[in-house]
């Protein structure tokens, strides 16, 4: 019987030929990554095992991303136990503010996680680096206490679901609407417990970044992982990232996984995407999803691009399309944030982000703050967002009688303008 | 282990920002975590809310971020356990390495009503309504999650193995 990418992943991690759904295996892990939310705890629970070393020095990543640069006293505290913990374990993958980015986007793009990788970190949405065909998956503190003292931990073989799509992609369609459709379908419990295998000649024309962005919200179905073969498109992304990776990871190079024909599947669905819409989740759940046409009387108080799920330079890129030229509402709030200080950079030198200045647009630094409420962007009582992050849970982006509308980057840039929520089609 | 409590009913897709907000989580401080638990779906919960009462909610419990803050919030409050149709599979995993106990039971979750008290056999799986005088049956726990909850969690667990190993 054959085997999936995600089950090849997990039987070459635990020394074994084989390995089928349900069973419990230890697999060695890759990369453990951690930020400042998860990290204090993880690092609490490693002190407190008496545990002196971690694994591997240059398998460890800690990132302050969320409430950094530090939002108050209290954050700036926990920010503080990261650094402190990095430098007591000589980690070299600690990456300070200013060399900081959003932990998702920064490590594919250094060439930290490459394919065919068994990463965890404690983050749910982990699951992102699914897209360069690497098996990676969100845990607890406690987890990544344990796999940071002895580089294995315990896992699940999860069952696969297979997700086809047929077609060809419109203009102002991407990744984010792909994502969204199967989550509208099967539901925010829909692939519970499962991998999510996503192919189809509209997934081998899809970029790294679309890649990147489906697999990042495998987990708003519930899935233990989202994965896509690795192919050209791959080798491409990998060939430009590896130049950053530090020498141990590149001493230790990677490898490209294919499921096997005859490989099992708990189910397997296929969509014709040729005729679909730009799609947006309305609140408060990722599945309550609808075409954009049919929410053009929403209005909107502020936009939000950026965040692990679309804040990459792809993403920047469109979204300056669809503002040259123009203004944002009077009456609206649009926040861009890249998401790593690469994307920054390349934005400035594209000129990307003098349009978003043109435009009236809010530009700053790398940070999650505004996807879950933290900081830099939270709405007040009755505001209503449209943005490109992942949730749209009840009090996500600030107070608990705030809406958030999930699209992807066009269809924000456009909203903005447009002080609803819009197709870029409608600003001919 | 037997925990009883008064019941505090919820929905489907109870999510990690519906436990804890993330605005709550430049701390870790299980107390202060605690003083916020659920806040944004019932405010009184966590002035209410006894000692041993007993979470029952519907599908997906616990969907959403990895944070650990969750089951720390809810153990902290005073919640002796939580019993849903389903769990998300992070916080499940969550839950067992953290020492909270969960419990998943369509029949439990269907049949409780907010309010009710509920007694439950940690070991057997088994759960009484003791206001209904009926009682229900949760899914057996894997082997290997019933191993770590013998060893007091997943620290413990790597602790015992990593003195054998040396």
């Amino acid at each position: 019987m054959g085997m999936t990418i995600t089950e090849k992943i997990l039987a070459a991690h635990c020394g074994k030929e084989l390995v089928e759904p349900g069973e419990l295996i230890n697999a060695n892990v890759d990369i453990i990554l951690a930020n400042d939310i998860t990290a204090p705890i993880a690092i609490k629970e490693f002190k407190k095992s008496g545990a002196k070393k971690v694994f591997d020095n240059n398998g460890v990543v800690l990132i302050p991303d969320h409430f950094a640069p530090n939002k108050d006293i209290a954050s700036a505290e926990q920010c503080k136990i990261l650094r402190d913990f990095a430098k007591e374990q000589k980690l070299n993958l600690y990456f300070e503010v200013g060399r900081m980015g959003i932990e998702h986007a920064l490590l594919p793009e250094q060439g930290i996680v490459l394919p065919g990788d068994l990463v965890v970190g404690a983050d749910s949405h982990t699951c992102t680096y699914g897209g360069l065909g690497a098996f990676s998956t969100g845990v607890g503190s406690t987890d990544v206490a344990a796999a940071m003292i002895t580089g294995e931990l315990w896992f699940r073989v999860p069952e696969s679901m297979k997700f086809i799509y047929r077609g060809h992609l419109k203009k102002w369609v991407g990744g984010k609407d792909l994502i969204l459709h199967v989550i509208g379908d099967i539901g925010v419990d829909g692939a519970l417990y499962m991998a999510m295998e996503f192919a189809g000649e509209v997934i081998d024309a899809l970029d790294m970044a679309g890649r990147l962005t489906m697999c990042n919200m495998a987990i708003e179905a519930g899935g233990k992982n989202g994965i896509i073969a690795p192919d050209k498109i791959t080798e491409e992304y990998v060939k430009q990232s590896i130049v950053f990776s530090p020498e141990s990871i590149k001493k230790k190079g990677y490898k490209f996984y294919q499921s096997d024909i005859d490989a099992r599947y708990t189910d397997i669905r296929e969509y014709d995407c040729t005729g679909l819409e730009p799609l947006v989740a309305c609140p408060p759940l990722p599945s309550n999803v609808k075409p954009v046409g049919k929410l053009s009387n929403i209005t909107i108080d502020q936009a939000f691009i950026g965040s692990c799920t679309n804040g990459r330079l792809e993403d920047l890129r469109i979204v300056a399309e669809v503002l040259r030229g123009r203004k944002v509402h009077p009456y609206v709030r649009l926040i861009v944030i890249p998401a790593t200080q690469r994307i920054y950079r390349q934005a400035i030198n594209e000129g990307l982000i003098e349009t978003f200045l043109d435009a009236d647009a809010a530009v700053s630094t790398p940070t999650c703050g505004p996807c879950l409420g933290g900081h830099m962007g939270i709405l007040a009582n009755g505001e209503r967002a449209i943005a490109t992050t992942n949730r749209n849970f009840v009090g996500r982006m600030g107070h608990p009688e705030s809406e958030v509308y999930l699209s992807n980057p066009a269809v924000a840039a456009a909203s903005a303008v447009l002080g609803r929520i819009a197709s870029p089609e409608e600003l001919r | 282990m037997i925990l009883k409590g008064k019941a505090w009913k919820f929905g489907d897709d109870i999510n990690t920002d519906d436990i804890i907000p993330a605005r709550y989580l430049n701390t870790i401080e299980p107390l202060e975590l605690a003083a916020h638990c659920m806040e944004d779906v019932v405010p009184e919960f966590v002035k209410k809310v006894n000692k041993g009462d007993i979470i029952v909610a519907g599908k997906n419990f616990g969907c959403g971020s990895s944070r650990e803050h969750a089951p720390i919030a809810i153990k902290a409050a005073g919640v002796s356990c939580v019993i849903a149709r389903s769990f998300a599979r992070i916080f499940y995993r969550n839950a067992f390495n953290m020492g909270l106990p969960i419990f998943e039971s369509e029949e439990a979750s269907n049949n409780i009503n907010e309010g009710d008290v509920v007694e439950v056999n940690a070991d057997s799986g088994i759960i009484i309504n003791l206001t209904k005088d009926k009682q229900y049956n949760a899914k057996p726990v894997p082997p290997f999650m019933q191993e770590l909850i013998m060893a007091g969690g997943l620290m413990e667990w790597v602790g015992r193995k990593l003195k054998v190993e040396s």
